[in-house]
């Protein structure tokens, strides 16, 4: 059997050779096929393993939480609140916090002007904890400082894409810029941290919180969200409990009512960047597996005619002693091995046009190809060959010996 | 006991509400060393009777023993092995594989026996030798003379080293010159103890035979020993 298989690649390779030409463009549909799934696949594995890196720089043990209300609630004008008494709360009975700070953000207008230039970003009023928890940088000046918070003192850091939108010069500090009809002084600029899935993370601005809260009139009804950063020996889930007990004592919740906030962790968003992801990555590769399929239509036609023009080839072939399987072999292995060097040659074109995609659009993340993915493509491309050639096999293996020699 | 015995075969085909009788109730014992021609008109039934020699075809009815073994019954796997182990075939139209060389060609047989590589290439080196085409070994069939295809296909009919060698009008492409060289080639491996079983039209291959059985509509019309032969070859070569 094993001795089989090897004569068979051996009259299979030989045949692919000599037929170069119409080899290839047989094989072309499946290169086409396996080129664009992995360009998809790699790209949005890119894309994944990117996200997986932007939010380990969060810090993979920070913690978000914030007031959720359910849509029914809503309707009903009822809206759950996360207060700055909340966070006393946590600051005092917690003990695992390494840091811990308030956000706010700005409910009334999210215009941000300069001279004559008007941007909308996202506004939020938050402690100088902040550049800790959400381990971002300077780019030059400061960032909110004690001082700033407890005096309520008119200053803002801005982001760099705000910079930008702005016409601000390179170095913006002490300009001021108008929020909601006050002037605010720049004290600092951030560092850029990019893109995550189109969304700027530059486009932000910050002021000290209660300067923000000054600046909101209505106090009862503040709505914060409370970010913080866990000490390296805790663990997250133990933390998220005690949490949730402490805020649903706080907020009189009964057992039977549901949280009225959420905790999120960096690793839940990751994760929910990677279910999107995943899902586009498998939806965009079915429908271009299609293609596989199609061009393994290629494959079995052209063995089909390659089985008519050699007939008489299999009659000596069968007069000489060959039995079925020996034919068999020849022509599955045949077809195997086109649709296998389809897909190799494939992978590479397919890795080769998912690097220039990458290259090519800026801020896209570098190409990345798992494994599993290899192994899909020539395995799929593997099985396409030996279902599309068996057809064209089984035909050529029985032939009639006597009619295939007569066969002109 | 005789290498080949027939026994009562038929062969009958089916053209549209016609049955046509190819071979009818044919009786033949075939010896080994046996030098034998089967001639005969076209449609006298003698390609059907080299197509059921070589196992390549099934009587309708009769008997046919091989070398001591009952063919009939056998499936086409079987009948593969039997041309295989048994039969050497030369055609007409030489029938190589026009992608292999010539040594490609005679090793192919010994692909379906299992045979190594290494050992392959060494036996089909020999039969080759053996027809004088030693020094033509990796040239393709189209790269050949039709005398030197032969040549070919009767190495690889050797090579196997068969009980028969059937040939089918094995010069029936060949011009006059190489047609001597090839008959005298098949007189030295008669002289070498191989049976040989020929189907032609010429009378002059057919003297060459110790043997000539006459064919017409389905039956054995004459089976008549030759003394003659080797006296004619050799006169012919030397003219």
């Amino acid at each position: 059997m094993f001795f089989a298989l090897i004569e068979s690649f051996r009259s299979a390779l030989a045949s692919i050779y000599a037929h170069g030409l119409r080899s290839f463009l047989t094989t072309l549909g499946i290169v086409i096929g396996v080129a664009s799934v992995i360009a998809v696949i790699s790209v949005t594995q890119g894309m994944s393993s990117f996200i997986g890196d932007t939010f380990a720089s969060l810090g993979s043990n920070s913690l978000t939480i914030q007031s959720y209300t359910p849509i029914a609630d809503q309707m009903k004008g009822i809206r759950a609140r996360l207060t700055p008494e909340d966070m006393e709360l946590i600051e005092r009975r917690s003990d695992n916090i390494a840091s811990i700070t308030p956000i706010l953000y700005a409910t009334r207008s999210s215009q941000i002007k300069y001279g004559s230039q008007t941007s909308f970003s996202q506004i939020m009023g938050t402690t100088y904890a902040y550049q800790e928890v959400s381990q971002s940088y300077m780019s030059v000046g400061r960032f909110i400082a004690q001082s700033d918070d407890a005096t309520r003192r008119r200053v803002v850091v801005i982001g760099d894409a705000v910079r930008e939108n702005l016409s601000l010069p390179d170095n913006p500090l002490n300009e001021y810029v108008e929020i909601g009809g006050e002037w605010f002084k720049i004290v600092g600029l951030m560092k850029p941290k990019g893109d995550i899935m189109g969304f700027s993370q530059d486009d932000i601005v910050f002021v000290p919180y209660n300067t923000m809260r000054s600046l909101q009139g209505n106090q009862a009804r503040t709505d914060i969200q409370i970010q913080l950063s866990l000490s390296g020996t805790a663990v997250v889930e133990n933390v998220v409990q005690q949490l949730t007990s402490l805020l649903r004592n706080a907020h009189d919740l009964d057992s039977d009512e549901d949280d009225d906030f959420q905790i999120q962790t960096a690793e839940q968003l990751m994760e929910t960047f990677d279910t999107v992801i995943n899902m586009v990555t498998i939806v965009i590769g079915g429908i271009v597996s299609i293609s596989l399929l199609v061009g393994g239509i290629g494959i079995m036609n052209i063995m089909l005619v390659s089985v008519t023009e050699r007939t008489r080839e299999i009659g000596i072939c069968k007069a000489i002693g060959a039995k079925r399987h020996h034919i068999l072999m020849q022509f599955l292995i045949e077809a195997l091995l086109l649709s296998l060097l389809g897909g190799l040659i494939g992978l590479a074109i397919g890795y080769g046009l998912g690097t220039l995609i990458s290259n090519g659009i800026p801020g896209f993340p570098p190409a990345s190809i798992p494994l599993w993915s290899v192994a899909l493509a020539l395995g799929f491309s593997g099985f396409v060959g030996v279902l599309f050639g068996i057809l064209p096999a089984a035909k050529a293996a029985n032939l009639d010996p006597i009619d295939a020699l007569r066969y002109e | 006991m005789a290498l080949i015995e027939l026994s009562g075969i038929t062969k009958y085909y089916e053209m549209g509400n016609q049955v046509v009788k190819a071979l009818d109730g044919i009786d033949i014992e075939v010896l080994e060393n046996d030098y034998l021609a089967f001639i005969g008109s076209s449609g006298s039934g003698k390609s059907t009777m080299l197509n059921i020699l070589g196992c390549l075809d099934k009587p309708t009815k009769g008997q046919y023993h091989l070398n001591n073994k009952n063919v009939e019954g056998m499936d086409p796997n079987e009948l593969s092995e039997i041309r295989n182990l048994e039969i050497g075939f030369i055609f007409q139209s030489f029938n190589l594989l026009p992608r292999a060389t010539a040594l490609g060609n005679v090793m192919q047989p010994l692909v379906y026996r299992g045979i190594g590589y290494r050992k392959r290439k060494e036996m089909a080196m020999e039969a080759l030798s053996r027809v004088s085409l030693g020094d033509r070994t990796d040239h393709l069939p189209n790269q050949l003379s039709g005398g030197q295809r032969q040549r070919v296909a009767i190495a690889r009919a050797l090579v196997t080293n068969p009980s028969i060698l059937l040939a089918d009008e094995p010069t029936g492409n060949l011009d006059s010159q190489t047609t001597v060289e090839i008959m005298q080639l098949f007189d030295e491996l008669h002289a070498e103890g191989h049976t040989l079983i020929i189907v032609t039209h010429e009378d002059e291959i057919a003297h060459h035979c110790h043997r000539v059985v006459e064919m017409k509509d389905g039956k054995i019309f004459t089976d008549s020993k030759t003394e003659s032969a080797s006296a004619f070859a050799s006169a012919k070569v030397s003219s």
